[in-house]
């Protein structure tokens, strides 16, 4: 079965008067049917970019300069903006995207916002039709059916953020990308919106999930598979646990272990610092991104860039991993 | 015998907001607070957003008038013992805060020594300009920063991390006894925060600072604290060591709070 979708050798980059952001530089990732992809890395290293990509909602300043981007095979980079926007998104692959404020607009009831969106597919239904399906879907996941009735500014952090992703996920869609949808929020909040997410997906409206945090204790609890993205590359994917307690990338490694979450096994290991700052995507480094600051680099490290290696059921790009030039 | 004052003592302190033009409606941020800090030691403030936290941390810098409730500096009340310009002066001078957003604190428009600029009024007036930049350097150098490549950059030409230290250094100028730092690295990524949070540790242990440290992230605290302080809703519900705190929490709410902090070694069952 072909993956749901897949990202292949993409480049994407904001070209503007003042120069370029190489946001995206050469990705290539496998979202599979059923999975849960956690997409982890600093602020400023390419997530949110990267998510835009995989639904190709794709305009200026950004482009894609290189690679393709498949859903069940088709290729959506050769798709126009209209037929995206009528056949794709919301009901093939929908987002929720890093400010839920953005996605909400807030000069219209919850209601209204959900009627829009469901016309742009669904022009036959008619208002009542679309208010029950609403409810009908809010009851289902716990949601109080009182939000509908609200503005968004009404609501609180956590339930905007809930309401978000009911919208998002009305029309089941096959894929949900969540950008940093627990990053506002306080614990026991992120921890309501976890539950909804995987609720979606346990009872299938949902197959597959991207979700996209810098906080990893956030995504251990719900990814079965994670991405290491650092300066607009992917540097190590594979199953969550192998991924987290044995890093096999040097960045992997330190990201790891510059968590701080309050549990002895951490305590022990103290404080782990990373020196300097991830590098500037304006000017992208030759070579393997993270050469500059990584405690093991060689000459090699900074001249060539490392190719993806296979190691179990992990992919990595190291040249201490045998990345090398073949 | 009796026990040495401590450094801080925050007694009985309570804030009421009274908010809204046509119906008012009255906030209570923080209800009756109390606890003390002591010289040499790093005490957390951990809660959630509008638990009152910053309230707090604005009474203490006098930054912000309690309603009622009292708070000991060195067993002077900083609210009411404080009569000249001299004691302000030298309040200031003792009591110095690093907030939360290193951004917000410059001014994109003027180079980074203007932040050192603004505290030398706070400085001996004998003091010569050459003295003033000469602890500057030196405050740069014990956050870990070189003044060399610091001085004359711009806020944008620097890092999250080095903003951040800039305003550790900058607090440092005035040799404070007390640094109040609140959420000072939330911004940060994790990468760049075990460094800021062992420099806070580094300065308790080698200049003998305390440091209320202020934080939504439970992990944080467990850190970098002697003891640890949660706030819920304007009131103190729990103190305790940290380890005693993590694993034996004893308040309804530190429990939940516990209980729902994402953790790497285990994962939550229940969802
Ligand atoms: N509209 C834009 N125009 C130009 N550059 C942009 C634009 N949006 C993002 N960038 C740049 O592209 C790079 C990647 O940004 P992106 O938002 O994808 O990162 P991110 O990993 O999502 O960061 P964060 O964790 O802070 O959300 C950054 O250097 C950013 O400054
Ligand atoms: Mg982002």
């Amino acid at each position: 079965m072909p993956p749901l979708l897949k990202l292949d050798d993409v480049y994407a980059q904001y070209i503007t008067r003042y120069g370029t952001v190489y946001a995206v530089n050469g990705v290539s990732l496998e979202i599979g049917e059923g999975e849960i992809l956690g997409i982890v890395g600093e602020s400023g290293c390419g997530k949110s970019t990267l998510a835009r990509v995989m639904m190709m909602n794709v305009k200026p300043p950004l482009h894609l300069v290189r690679g393709r981007v498949l859903l069940q095979g088709v290729e959506l980079n050769r798709l126009p903006r209209d037929r995206l926007k009528r056949e794709v998104w919301g009901k093939q692959v929908s987002l929720v995207p890093q400010s839920v404020m953005n996605a909400l607009n807030p000069t219209m009831r919850v209601r209204d916002i959900i009627r829009d969106f469901v016309k742009v597919h669904n022009p036959e239904l008619d208002d009542d039709e679309v208010y029950s399906m609403a409810r009908d879907r809010f009851e289902e996941l716990g949601l109080d059916i009182r939000a509908l009735d609200l503005y968004p500014f009404e609501l609180s952090g956590g339930m905007r953020q809930r309401v978000a992703i009911a919208i998002a996920t009305l029309l089941n869609p096959k894929l949900l990308i969540a950008d940093e949808p627990t990053s506002a929020l306080d614990v026991s909040t992120q921890k309501v919106v976890l539950k909804l997410l995987k609720r979606l997906w346990n009872e299938g409206i949902v197959k597959s999930i991207v979700f996209i945090t810098h906080d990893i204790a956030v995504v251990r609890q719900i990814a079965t598979r994670i991405a290491v993205m650092y300066a607009g590359k992917i540097v190590e994917v594979g199953p969550l646990e192998e991924v987290i307690f044995k890093p096999l990338h040097p960045y992997t490694e330190l990201l790891i272990s510059s968590i701080l979450t309050p549990e002895p096994e951490v305590k022990k290991r103290g404080l782990v610092e990373i020196r300097g700052a991830p590098p500037d995507l304006r000017t992208p480094p030759r070579g393997c991104p993270f050469a500059e600051r990584c405690p093991y680099a060689t000459d090699r490290c900074r001249r060539e860039e490392p190719r993806p290696v296979v190691i179990g059921s992990r992919l990595i790009y190291c040249h201490l991993r045998g990345g090398g030039a073949a | 015998m009796e026990l040495p004052e401590p450094l801080l003592r925050v007694e009985n302190l309570s804030k009421v907001f009274v908010v809204g033009l046509f119906t008012r409606r009255r906030i209570d941020a923080v209800k009756g607070v109390s606890f003390t800090i002591g010289r040499r030691e790093i005490v957390s403030l951990v809660g959630e957003s509008g638990s009152g936290k910053t309230t707090t941390a604005k009474i203490i810098l006098r930054l912000e008038k309690p309603t009622s409730g009292r708070v000991l500096f060195e067993g002077r009340d900083v609210w009411r013992d404080l009569r000249s310009r001299e004691d302000i002066l030298w309040y200031r001078r003792s009591v110095q805060g690093v907030m939360q957003d290193p951004y917000g604190a410059f001014n994109p428009f003027y180079r980074v020594d203007r932040v050192f600029k603004q505290m030398f009024k706070l400085l001996p007036k004998d003091m010569d300009d050459e003295e003033r930049w000469g602890l500057v350097e030196k405050a740069l150098i014990e956050v870990g920063l070189n003044p060399r490549y610091v001085l004359g950059k711009y806020p944008h030409e620097l890092s999250g991390g080095e903003r951040q230290r800039v305003m550790i250094a900058r607090a440092l100028l005035v040799e404070p006894k007390l640094l109040i730092a609140d959420e000072p690295v939330s911004m940060l990524d994790a990468t760049l925060r075990s460094g800021i949070l062992k420099l806070l540790m580094k300065l308790r242990d080698e200049r003998g600072l305390s440091i209320l440290f202020i934080t939504h992230d439970m992990g944080l605290a467990y850190y970098v604290s002697d003891r640890i302080l949660v706030m819920y809703r304007g009131e103190l519900v729990e103190e305790g060591h940290p380890d005693e705190l993590i694993e034996s929490p004893r308040h309804p709410y530190t429990k939940r709070l516990i209980s729902d902090i994402p953790l790497l070694y285990r994962k939550w069952s229940d969802i």
